[in-house]
């Protein structure tokens, strides 16, 4: 797993990069000789202590998308307050958008701050049984930038998923910044051993952002994350004065529907149809391996 | 003693100015305006240049209708695409470079610094006014990459950050102006994208995504406020084809806005 060491000049490759201990900003680190004699391209015992914390949680869902600004944020939002208004349910929020965290502010938790204690650190409660956790919460002023390269993005994820107290879970739900690179590379392989139950793919009508989207679903494929179905945001407006529908994003290539049809997927829904019923549906009619092994 | 700067000399050496096309936020409009003000200037008589760094998302090529070229090599490096005959628009993107368009680039951080590495020494742009330099939204590795190479070859004019009027797009952009601020690079000025929507039934405005974030954000941060664009079915119809909506309706107010940003740009960038 791609990460760098506190004494890492500044760019590290990451110690389990194939160019660990070869690149030229490897010249005089103190650990180019480990790096570059292959023991640290060992898995990443991070990988079980995950695999280990997420015992007690339930379903874990990522939103993704290949395009940004779709309403992965928004949606993911909508999804943890609709599953937690049950009650007798426990829902997570997970923002892994590193560079754009924009849950803190759409969960209305701006200003809030993340507290540490024996058993790791606490995310903020926005219910009793919602919990959130954003590197929003980490930064002290709202125009502070996290400015950072791939191997410390990841760092920061893997202590997200280890290091947080996330309790026993129904349901962990993962909102990720738009693209298939280092933040969702990490999602996956972090929580390789303890089992995703799928991805749902945001996207708007138009060819511009479908045109993205088949590669996120490609990148789902390739490293076998269960698709559980594509939702269609901004699906038409309709005006607030004649009532008139308006195609603002058009769907000059068929929308979500087609793309669907064509690639086998669920269409969950377009808003302002409710996407999240088939989201418990799925979640309901696939047990987890331990229960179902019992 | 720099060999690479030696050697590639060239590439950079006969463009006038170099624009970024930034956002913090995914999704507000960096392409689609990116394509827009290269036709604009276009349009005034410029010759202009687009470098598409969004590698895991690049949307360039389908916005200029370019379709799927093959990228020649010559001595000096890779030969842009050209959008015309007159060679008025030169074009480099990954999406030339995949052999499959739905095939995902799933990269991490170093990778992607060296291709970008490449985009900026290798491409043989020749003589243009204007490179403007599409990015995906955040601040990381692919914005660290062009911005340090770019210095390298070239001075950087500044950049144009785009925003859409709502907290929740200003709050990623705020970001990107620290951005800017930390590593030298001059804020040309702030546009609002999705600005207003204007009913076409019945003409009645209504403000989908909130309003007033851009100029309030340009106020916060002591930038210049370039302006703002409306939500227009016609221009996101005209970007899906890859239409020139410059020629196509030149009399809308949309253009009007597009044109007077250019301008502006252009004024900014000529008189630093």
């Amino acid at each position: 797993m791609a990460d760098i060491p506190s004494d890492a000049p500044q760019h590290c490759p990451g110690t389990a990069s194939e160019q660990a201990g070869k690149t030229s900003a490897c010249q005089g680190c103190p650990n180019q000789n480990l790096c570059s004699s292959g023991a640290t391209k060992a898995p990443d015992p991070a990988i079980e202590e995950i695999a280990e914390k997420m015992l007690t949680v339930k379903h874990k869902i990522l939103v993704l998308s290949g395009k940004g600004g779709v309403g992965k944020s928004t949606f993911s939002a909508h999804l943890a307050h609709a599953l937690a208004s049950d009650a007798t349910k426990e829902v997570a929020l997970l923002d892994v958008d590193i560079c754009g965290p924009s849950i803190p502010r759409i969960m209305g938790l701006e200003g809030e701050q993340v507290h540490q204690s024996g058993s790791g650190w606490s995310p903020v409660y926005v219910e009793d049984n919602l919990a959130v956790m954003s590197i929003g919460f980490l930064l002290s002023s709202p125009d502070d930038a996290v400015i950072w390269r791939g191997p410390k993005k990841n760092g920061m994820i893997k202590q997200f998923l280890r290091d947080v107290d996330w309790g026993e879970l129904d349901y962990l739900i993962v909102d990720t910044p738009p693209g298939t690179s280092d933040e969702h590379l990490s999602i996956v392989q972090y929580l390789s051993s303890a089992r995703i139950d799928g991805a749902v793919i945001i996207t708007t009508p138009q060819e511009v952002s479908l045109q993205d989207v088949r590669k996120e679903i490609r990148f789902c494929q390739k490293v076998q994350l269960p698709i559980i179905g594509v939702v269609e945001n901004m699906s038409g407006f309709v005006c607030p004065k004649c009532k008139n529908t308006s195609q603002i994003f058009p769907p000059t290539t068929g929308g979500a529907e087609r793309m669907c049809e064509e690639m086998n997927l669920t269409l969950l829904g377009r808003v302002p149809l409710d996407p999240r019923i088939g989201i418990q549906a799925y979640c309901l009619s696939h047990v987890p391996r331990e229960e179902s092994a019992g | 003693f720099d060999v690479n700067l030696m050697l590639n000399c060239g590439n950079l050496a006969q463009v006038q100015h170099v624009v970024l096309i930034l956002s913090g936020k995914g999704g507000v409009g960096k392409s689609t305006l990116t394509t827009e003000l290269a036709l604009a200037l276009r349009h005034s008589g410029k010759k202009v240049g687009i470098l598409d760094v969004d590698l895991c998302g690049p949307s360039i090529p389908r916005m200029l209708s370019v379709g799927k070229p093959e990228v020649h090599q010559c001595d000096l490096g890779w030969v842009p695409v050209y959008t015309d005959a007159q060679k008025s628009l030169a074009l480099m993107s990954i999406g030339f470079l995949l052999e499959d368009p739905d095939e995902a680039v799933v990269w991490r951080g170093p990778k992607k610094t060296a291709l970008i590495g490449q985009f900026v020494s290798d491409v043989a742009w020749g003589e243009l006014d204007v490179l403007l330099v599409d990015t995906p939204p955040g601040t990381s590795d692919e914005h660290l990459a062009v911005l340090e190479n770019l210095k390298k070859q070239h001075k950087v004019d500044g950049a144009i950050l785009i925003t859409t009027p709502q907290a929740v797009s200003t709050g990623d952009v705020r970001r990107e102006i620290t951005f800017c601020k930390k590593t030298g690079l001059r804020i040309l000025g702030i546009v609002e994208n999705m600005s207003g929507f204007v009913c076409p039934h019945c003409s009645e405005c209504s403000n989908i995504f909130s309003k007033g974030g851009g100029e309030e954000l340009a106020k916060l941060t002591g930038s210049v406020y370039l302006g703002s664009v409306p939500l227009d079915p016609l221009l996101t119809t005209s970007i899906e084809e890859g239409k020139d909506f410059i020629q196509t309706f030149p009399d809308s107010a949309t253009f009007s806005a597009i044109n007077s940003i250019a301008q502006t740009l252009l004024t900014s960038i000529q008189n630093p």
